[in-house]
């Protein structure tokens, strides 16, 4: 059998943590090979050893049968290997030929030859279909568009070995499905592509063979059309896996968030929330499905005070919170877990003690007149540690050294324990394992189950069909229809997040039908 | 080795290989180093007029080094210390100068005007960081260069084109006729109580108080900050503010305690730049600075003996701070050592 | 003296002291640009206008007229080598950029003072004999009106800084090496996985802001000075710093920066011949510069952005 890489045995141990350890990947030519496995599982680490970002401790790699060492990214490019990575390398205010051709500049008499590079990138643009402007600068173009900038600057480079990490991660269905055309024309012309992934639909939509990975550990390499996506899973997480979230059904009461006609925009001032209404009830999960960039995060800031709303009304349990300040917003009773939990969610040089203090600090019995209690914040923390399961050696470990699961949970535990009305969760799970995912949907269940509202930001339908009790498509900063799960499916729900109605949707199917 | 022990050894081995650049700098140069270090030692400690004044020395140097440092820990890098102390000096001066008052209002109302110009001249650059997210580096250096001109050009005018204005009342002295008496004539003032009683203000700001709390939360994340409810935009300039009186304060001891004048100045005095050395090397912790400020004020003044002495310029101290600066900065790679030497002696 | 006269005056003069801006300020813009904050170019000027005092002192006898080219070269080299401290620091070290450009601050003004005792026994050096000398540009300096203003009794070292200038922009905006350096302070791992060494880039890049704020320092002692002691420079290398912000991190922005500058301090020492500006403080022409660069960086005169990687250490492998 003739590979055209193969990766034997790698092992890569940061300090004492081994992110790899004895990994084998065999890569056929003109193949779809897909690398899955769960976040942290240490895909990205092996694919950076390939393209030559790090050194593996032990193992052999092998390009056309013969051993290589791949020092650096040159090294790679010249064995024809390039990687187009999940968060785009791209120097923002660079036009797309200057990101191209950086580091191996088209000269003529020592100075950049910009239009004939631009005539080539234009070319080699056209070959594969990807319809990209040379002269565009980055900072003007579409996310997908910077993606197909990504897949040039490999062939460009004469890439013969195409690695996708994490592609459709923020791309539009429509513009997953474009790259899945890109990526089998790629294979047409003769390309050989690994895909890292670990959503299971895209691995049997486009790939031929699948390597799993967990917790650092190889698995092993099945065919894709000899497997489904259950024994997929069960093979990355490492037991039995139910996808279907335990739960009642919803008793919804009262409504307690209100929105009304709300435009908000972002910081340029372009419009990103434009007229959208939506109501959450006590009781209820309402799960919010949409394609990122649709206004979702504009929407979560504005609820909770950290975005200026431009027109329209918020109120939460009868009481007016538009344009408050986020202490205002917290004290009408609503918790947030915040979309990035490095950003917002904590300070990530405060010990996790501090960090589980940072919405109630202020108030007795930590504060008394200004002066702090730092006893009271130990007994909250230990509170917090003990009720959420936080793994920690102590409440006075820095919030920095703790795994992501056990960050989140101690978010969770910070917001919940304060008993909020309105429980705000954006992204949740994001980058989690499949243990701490489920003890956070558990959570919020239970809060649901207390009678109080749920608003769910998720990028992950999995997530918003299983947890949710009822689903608000937006799309464009409007919502564009309200369903229920059970009377979903994730096809049609991926279509109301491209922005086409019920209506226009049945009549499409019903074109399908005569067709087939 | 623990953390702790990491955070105490990187600023004591950079002090060595300080002391040790120094001596390899005088010994290339022709120069006895042992020597150089016995006129730096007695410098320092070799009379009670030389304790008095290593002491008087130290004072601004503390306050310098807070300022500095309270800055740092709110996540602001006030490089501008320098200019705040100029204002805060040429304050106190001038209400010492203009005003003729009972000692229990003159003095403190000089004190309380320096630290209001420091706070002033650092409000500035925490208006313009917090409002318009201006880097506060650079319009803190261009704030000393107008804290220079603006000073000299106000000395020339309450003093009728003259460079000086002239001594301080009696009322506005922090002069200490026990202290003089003491340390054999030294000019080594009270205010050291002021810098001492501004050690523990900070430690209890930032440890004990809510705005502390807020304070340092805001240094190490802004978006958290305000995701808690915290008014980011007052934090940083209450933090600047703070910094700034403390310069101010500084300045107030140049004036009131050690001078007694402000006079016009062809530079600065380099005990602002100094301060971020001081700040460095305690870590930013207020303990940490009396260290910081003890040691680097010792060498200041000590210095000053060893051209008579040893027949060193007294630059050689200053080559020594900042080589010691420069280690402190490369922490990492001190830490990255001192975590190979540990992994060493594990394995055996 | 008529309007016409006073530009014939004063805008030589202008030039005479923008030209250590200029060349310093370039050099900012070389470090900065590959994303490595220089507030150390002070230091690495007082250095180059030292050791071009020293060298031109020593070796006068020998190099006769040319001394003073030959000291600028010596100025350039020993100031690069200064800064290969802050590149090892900044770079390889993961240091605070600001801290380590304030200790070679202290540095600079402390080993250039320490010589200067240890050889001359004294706080300042003895005057040089060979200067910078001014002249005429033939036929150009012929021309009415211009030809006095920019063609006569003017420096070799101007017309060095403005030729400077113009070749950093065609270097950081036209060749391959300046794409990568653009690419370098603004997504160095973007650079990287393209293959370009960030760490060399970067290394390269502080030395040229050495190598030029020497000659920055070296101009200013040779020409403006005439001697070395603890005020030679007092702040030009910030105001070169200022210079470098108030041009928006542009080469050419830079140069137009350091001449408004330069203006602003010769109408400060010579405003006194000239009539009107004789009745403005001289205060205000000394502030002006300082002033201006905070209402630039304050986006009041058009919004400045530093290089997006300024100041942060590249760690490969860290996203």
């Amino acid at each position: 059998m003739d590979y055209v890489i193969e990766m034997l045995g790698i092992r890569k141990e940061f300090g004492s943590f081994v992110a790899n350890d004895n990994i084998t990947l065999q890569l056929k030519k003109g193949e779809i090979h897909a690398l899955l496995g769960e976040n942290g599982a240490g895909k990205s680490t092996l694919m950076n050893i390939l393209f030559g970002l790090y050194q593996p401790e032990a193992g052999e790699i092998k390009v056309n049968g013969k051993s290589v060492k791949i020092t650096d990214p040159n090294v790679a490019n010249d064995l024809g290997i390039g990687m187009v990575h999940q968060h785009f390398m791209l120097v923002e205010n660079f036009t797309v030929t200057e990101n191209i051709i950086l580091g191996n500049e088209l000269t003529k008499n020592g100075t950049i030859n910009i239009k004939d590079a631009a005539k080539k990138i234009q070319k080699l643009s056209e070959m594969y279909g990807l319809d990209v402007d040379p002269n565009a600068k980055i900072e003007d173009i579409s996310v997908g568009m910077q993606q197909r900038v990504e897949i040039l600057k490999t062939l460009y480079r004469g890439a013969e070995i195409l690695i996708f990490d994490e592609p459709t991660a923020s791309l539009t269905p429509q513009e997953i499905n474009e790259l899945i055309q890109i990526m089998k024309r790629l294979i047409q012309e003769g390309k050989s592509i690994i895909i890292i992934t670990h959503k299971l639909k895209e691995i049997m939509d486009v790939s031929d063979r699948v390597t799993v990975i967990r917790k650092g550990v190889g698995i092993g390499t099945v065919i894709t059309a000899e497997t489904n996506p259950n024994e997929l899973a069960s093979l990355m997480v490492g037991r039995q896996v139910d996808f279907k979230t335990i739960k009642e059904e919803a008793h919804p009461t009262e409504d307690s968030l209100i929105i009304k006609d709300l435009i908000v925009t972002d910081y340029r001032g372009v419009e990103k929330v434009k007229g959208l209404n939506l109501t959450v009830r006590k009781g209820e999960i309402l799960g919010i499905a949409g394609i990122d960039g649709n206004g979702q995060s504009e929407l979560i800031e504005a609820i909770t005070g950290l975005r200026k709303v431009k027109k329209g009304t918020i109120s939460i349990n009868g009481q007016d919170v538009t344009n408050k300040k986020p202490r205002q917003v917290t004290e009408a009773g609503v918790g947030h877990i915040p979309q990035d939990r490095h950003k917002h969610g904590l300070v990530l040089d405060f010990s996790i003690g501090h960090n589980i203090a940072l919405q109630t600090y202020y108030l007795s019995p930590i504060s008394n007149k200004g002066i702090m209690d730092y006893g009271k914040v130990s007994e909250l923390a230990k509170k917090v540690i003990n009720d959420f399961d936080v793994r920690t050696q102590g409440e006075d470990s820095l919030a920095r050294s703790l795994s992501g699961g056990n960050q989140q949970k101690a978010i969770i535990g910070r917001e919940i324990i304060r008993n909020p009305e309105l429980l705000i969760a954006a992204l949740p799970t994001r980058g989690l394992d499949v243990g701490a995912i489920e003890f956070i949907h558990q959570r919020l269940i239970e809060q649901r189950d207390n009678g109080k509202a749920v608003l769910l930001l998720s990028f992950e339908l999995d997530e918003v069909m299983n947890v949710s009790d009822r689903i608000a498509v937006i799309h464009d900063g409007q919502i564009v229809d309200i369903v229920y799960p059970k009377d979903t499916t994730e096809q049609e729900l991926g279509l109301l997040m491209a922005g086409q109605s019920i209506k226009e949707i049945e009549v499409n199917q019903g074109d399908n039908q005569h067709v087939e | 080795m623990s953390n702790r022990v990491v955070n105490i050894l990187v600023p004591v081995i950079s002090v060595i290989l300080g002391l040790l650049v120094g001596a390899i700098v005088m010994f290339v140069s022709g120069y006895d180093p042992v020597k150089g270090y016995i006129a730096l030692w007695n410098g320092i400690f070799g009379d009670s007029y030389a304790i008095g004044e290593t002491i008087r020395q130290i004072t601004p140097y503390l306050l310098s080094g807070l300022a500095v440092a309270f800055a740092f820990r709110t996540g602001l890098f006030n490089i501008g210390v320098e200019g705040q102390l100029l204002v805060g000096w040429f304050a106190a001066a001038y209400v010492g100068v203009a005003f003729d008052l009972p000692m229990y209002i003159h003095l403190p109302f000089a004190i309380i005007a320096a630290a209001l110009a420091g706070a002033i001249w650092a409000f500035i650059p925490g208006l313009l960081k917090a409002k318009l997210q201006v880097h506060e580096v650079i319009v803190t250096i261009m704030m000393n260069y107008i804290a220079l001109h603006t000073t000299n050009a106000l000395i020339r005018i309450i003093s009728d084109g003259g460079d000086n204005t002239g001594t301080i009342k009696e009322t506005a002295s922090l002069k200490s006729a026990f202290f003089e008496s003491m340390t054999d004539f030294s000019r080594l003032h009270y205010g050291i109580f002021i810098a001492l009683a501004m050690v523990l203000l900070m430690w209890f700001i930032l440890e004990k108080t809510t705005t502390g709390y807020e304070l340092k939360a805001v240094g190490f994340n802004k978006n958290a900050s305000q995701y808690a409810g915290m008014n980011v935009n007052k934090n940083i300039i209450l933090s600047m503010v703070i910094s700034g009186a403390f310069a101010g304060l500084a300045g107030a001891m140049e004036a009131l305690g050690t001078f007694q004048y402000a006079n016009v100045k062809g530079g600065f005095t380099g005990i602002g730049f100094d301060g971020i050395a001081v700040a460095l090397l305690g870590a930013n912790t207020p303990l940490g600075v009396v260290f910081g400020a003890t040691l680097f004020g010792s060498l200041k003044y000590g210095a000053l003996n060893m051209p008579n002495a040893a027949g060193i310029p007294v630059e050689i101290v200053s080559i020594v701070i900042a080589i010691i600066i420069f280690f402190v900065a490369c922490g990492y790679v001190i830490r990255y050592f001192l975590e190979k030497m540990n992994k060493k002696k594990e394995a055996k | 003296m008529s309007f016409l006269d006073v530009l014939y005056f004063i805008i030589p003069s202008a030039i005479f002291y923008a030209a250590p801006l200029i060349f310093t300020a370039i050099g900012g813009v070389f470090s900065e640009r590959s994303g490595v904050i220089n507030i150390g170019l002070e230091g690495l000027m007082v250095m180059g206008a030292f050791i071009g005092i020293l060298f031109n002192l020593m070796f006068v006898d020998t190099f006769g007229a040319f001394t003073p080219w030959v000291s600028l070269l010596a100025a350039m080299i020993v100031s690069a080598i200064f800064s290969l401290m802050h590149a090892v620091a900044a770079i390889s070290f993961r240091a605070d950029q600001t801290i380590s450009g304030v200790a070679i601050n202290m540095l600079g003004v402390a080993i250039a003072l320490f010589s200067v005792k240890m050889i001359y026994g004294k706080g300042q050096t003895d005057y040089i004999q060979e200067r910078f000398i001014r002249f005429d540009i033939p036929f150009l300096s012929d021309i009415p009106v211009i030809g006095p203003m920019f063609f006569k009794d003017v420096y070799s070292t101007s017309i060095l800084a403005v030729a400077i200038a113009i070749l950093a922009w065609f270097v950081i905006y036209k060749t391959p090496f300046g794409l990568r350096l653009r690419a370098v302070g603004e997504h160095p791992m973007a650079a990287d996985t393209m293959g370009v060494n960030v760490t060399k880039m970067r290394y390269i890049a502080v030395v040229l802001s050495g190598a030029l704020a020497g000659i920055g320092g070296a101009v200013y002692s040779q020409s403006i000075s005439g001697e070395f002691s603890h005020t030679t420079i007092n702040g030009q290398g910030f105001m070169a710093l200022a210079a470098m912000i108030f041009g928006k991190w542009h080469p050419l922005g830079a140069l137009g920066a350091a001449l408004f500058f330069g203006f602003a301090q010769a109408l400060s020492i010579v405003g006194g011949q000239i009539p009107y500006i004789d009745q403005i403080p001289s205060y205000f022409l000394h502030i002006l510069p300082y002033v201006l660069t905070i209402l630039a960086v304050a986006g009041f005169i058009g919004k400045a952005y530093a290089p997006k990687a300024s100041g942060i250490p590249y760690v490969k492998g860290k996203r």
